[in-house]
């Protein structure tokens, strides 16, 4: 037993089942679903033994660790995942579609996720290959 | 920075929890969004952004060495949509 499957012990239950019930009948439409951070500490939750309360917060506290490192210009590299990239794009003319007015699109950084080769075999349904 | 030290960042934080255990929860997350995706559901985390997939349909490559034709089958391919919150970061607060 590790050392934090002890905090586990109370929870405030009910939220998770309650959106099951609705991601259902939305599944019935014909749509996947669509997984939230509340999915993500249900995961958490179940691994670690943690409180609902708490696997909430490290998840929270994981994406606040990506973003804070991204928005510094930091390169994310998690490995069999993906990897975040920050590029600085320069100014250029763009259109708008509609109307085929010219505006200027002004220099920005954007942010790209390289996903690994581990996980676009998954979403293939393929086996992971072991380089990622 | 690269996972191990996203998982030393976030047990930085947490004195009260393993090491072990944060790499546990860091690759649950992980996992959770690589299976979520293999389902071909959409994972969406306001504020940071959305995880999908998209359809390729299959079509007739060339090896740009040789020209030679390839037939390339159809796949899914993941796809990553940074969020507002994200964007405005990056950008000193203005909306890209």
């Amino acid at each position: 037993m590790t050392k934090v499957t002890a905090i586990a012990a109370a929870d405030e239950l009910g939220e998770t089942s309650a959106r099951r019930m609705v991601d259902g009948l939305e599944e019935l439409g014909g749509q996947g679903r669509t997984v939230t951070r509340v999915d993500l500490a249900e995961s958490v939750y179940r691994c670690v033994g943690l409180s609902r309360k708490e696997s909430a917060a490290l998840v929270q506290m994981v994406l606040n660790e990506l973003s804070d490192a991204l928005a510094e210009g930091e390169t994310v590299k998690l490995s069999s995942f993906g990897s975040f990239v920050v590029r600085s794009k320069s100014e250029r003319i763009g259109r708008n579609p509609k109307t085929g007015i010219e505006v200027p699109i002004t220099q920005r950084r954007v942010l790209v996720f390289k996903p690994s080769s581990v996980l676009k075999a998954r979403v293939n349904g393929e086996a992971a290959e072991d380089e990622d | 920075m690269i996972k191990s030290e996203l998982v030393q960042r976030i047990a930085d934080r947490n004195p009260h929890l393993y090491l072990r255990d944060v790499e546990k929860i860091v690759n649950a997350i992980l996992d959770e969004i690589t299976n979520a995706l293999s389902r071909g559901d959409r994972v969406e985390l306001r504020g940071f952004g959305a995880f999908s997939v998209k359809h390729r349909d299959a079509r007739v490559g060339r090896n740009p060495r040789t020209g030679a034709h390839v037939s390339v089958d159809e796949k899914v391919v993941p796809f990553f949509k940074t969020g507002k919150e994200m964007r405005e970061r990056l950008n000193n607060g203005v909306d890209g």
